[in-house]
């Protein structure tokens, strides 16, 4: 089998070669992916459609919005398959199978959690709220935020975390996240203008209609981070005890 | 235009980042389709993700230029570092402007970096879902092999239907007798179709020194040599095997002292389905 998987293997391989030697030089300003009309457009009208530093934002948030949107709705759909597919999977078990562990959560390790969990959460929120204009925004924020959660469930136990966020509440934030995002682009559709079309929004808020977009998108960030947050702490949860969201590592 | 020093130095000097990424790439593809532990398969799968990222950020890359957020002097919101840098430049006292065709080099290509950072996201959220699946599984087979489950699925199937299942054990009869001589020569035919014909003659082996009163089956367990060869493969299903042939031997063997292939089949799927 595994010599009989070596053929298309290095058939592909092969192929891939031979077409990377057609593929520009590393680095090269020349490259058609950095010739192309549209990452042209973005670098050059970024600053002056949405006035936000960070471009990678502004495409993310704003150019792509209907893409990323769908990405979070994407995320959001693995957390609740994750939960459909392990919920009551394990109650025949449930007896059986105890992994309940006695020892007492390590003193070193939890006061020095305790220490590193607020600024793992101010930069969080750093990271989130400064997305546009330094590396940052919401699915990194989201990210950073949703380790914070699993690192309180690693160092006591996953009853402590979900204490400080309920399993149920992951749900209702994550559809939260999701629900703000398509609310403001819902918002601007009914202002006159497209679905995400943030400049419209200028007509409810004194701002101007690039300023819109600049503040819609971090509206928009914030949906993402939420539910990144509540779907990453989700899917610890439930993957490490086998959805019982009880006892884990 | 196509010597060996040219052709190894475009390869691996100017365009060393498409070779990693496609061994990253077919290291993710080999273990994709070879490995039978799911577990395994993801990791492939990983592997591969990482190769598409490699790709698309070494696309994006481009020499001398600055990551894609804009510098003091192009900002949006000039003004506000000219205050803080004190010397008021031209370009910095207006405000946005479209920035000309000599600027945009400076500046990285933005949209794979855009690309590739909700494919990261999303990726984590697919493996986890992945994994859901492969616990999932796990509980209800006992196993993330993926030849094992399938054995196992068969098994399910013939205790379901007992009919359809004379006729596909006859078929698969007529398989092992085929599978089984080249299988004895060369270990190396371990096909899954083979791997499941042999899992049968395997079960067999071991109820033939528990009846202990066949020559047939004997034979049976003389000629089913490839259990060595396929025991590595199936030995952590042995276990949870071997407890379920000892129960049925007792029923099954003693009617049948001497009885033809093609008669244990049946009443071998057949005491199972009472017990259902």
């Amino acid at each position: 089998m595994k010599k009989i998987s070596l053929i298309p293997v290095l058939l592909v391989g092969a192929l891939l070669v031979y077409a990377a030697q057609d593929f520009p030089e590393w680095g090269s300003p020349n490259s058609p992916a950095s010739q192309s009309p549209v990452s042209s457009h973005f670098i050059a009208n970024t600053g002056v459609d949405t006035e936000v530093p960070n471009m990678v934002t502004a495409v993310l948030a704003d150019y792509r919005g209907f893409d990323t949107m769908f990405e979070t709705v994407v995320v959001f759909i693995a957390g609740m398959a994750v939960l459909a597919i392990l919920k009551n999977s394990s109650k025949k078990k449930a007896g059986s199978k105890e992994f309940e562990v006695d020892v007492e959560p390590d003193l070193i390790v939890t006061n020095t959690v305790r220490l590193l969990i607020p600024v793992i959460q101010i930069f969080a929120f750093y990271v989130l709220a400064h997305g546009h204009v330094s590396p940052g925004g919401g699915f990194q924020g989201g990210v950073v935020m949703g380790a914070s959660f699993i690192l309180i469930a690693l160092s006591w136990d996953l009853d402590t975390a979900l204490a400080r966020f309920p399993a149920d509440r992951c749900t209702l934030v994550a559809g939260l996240g999701i629900v703000l995002y398509a609310g403001i682009g819902l918002l601007s559709m009914f202002l006159g203008g497209e679905f995400l079309d943030y400049a419209e929004l200028a007509q409810i808020f004194p701002v101007s209609r690039e300023m819109a977009r600049y503040h819609a998108m971090l509206g928009v960030e914030i949906g993402v981070g939420l539910t990144v947050t509540a779907i990453m702490f989700s899917l610890y949860a439930n993957l490490s005890t086998e959805g019982r969201l009880k006892g884990g590592l | 235009m196509f010597e060996e020093g040219a052709i190894i130095n475009e390869l691996f000097i100017e365009r060393l980042n498409y070779l990693i990424y496609v061994v990253l790439l077919l290291i993710g593809l080999h273990a994709m389709i070879s490995k039978n532990n799911l577990m395994k398969k993801l990791i492939g799968m990983s592997i591969f993700q990482t190769a598409i990222i490699l790709f698309y950020v070494s696309v994006g890359v481009k020499e001398g230029a600055s990551i894609p957020i804009y510098l003091p002097e192009h900002d949006p919101h000039g003004s506000h570092v000219s205050l803080g840098a004190g010397n008021e430049t031209e370009e910095a006292s207006h405000g946005p402007v479209v920035l000309e065709a000599g600027l945009i080099k400076k500046y990285a290509n933005p949209l794979p970096h855009v690309l590739m950072l909700t494919a990261i996201v999303v990726g984590v959220a697919t493996l986890g879902l992945a994994l859901a699946l492969c616990q999932r599984i796990y509980q209800g087979y006992g196993t993330i092999e993926e030849d094992e489950i399938l054995a196992k699925i068969e098994r399910e199937e013939m205790r379901a239907h007992p009919s359809v299942a004379v006729k596909s054990m006859e078929s698969s009869k007529t398989a092992t007798s085929k599978v089984k001589k080249p299988a004895t020569k060369s270990k190396e035919s371990s096909t899954l179709s083979a791997k499941r014909a042999k899992s049968n003659p395997k079960t067999k082996a071991k109820t033939a020194p528990s009846t202990s009163q066949l020559k047939s089956s004997r034979s049976k367990s003389a000629s089913s040599q490839p259990k060595t060869s396929a025991s590595k493969s199936s030995s952590a299903m042995a276990k949870p095997a071997t407890s379920k042939p000892k129960t049925k031997a007792k029923t099954t063997a003693r009617p049948k002292s001497a009885s033809t292939a093609k008669k244990t089949a049946p009443s071998k799927a057949k005491p199972r389905t009472p017990k259902k």
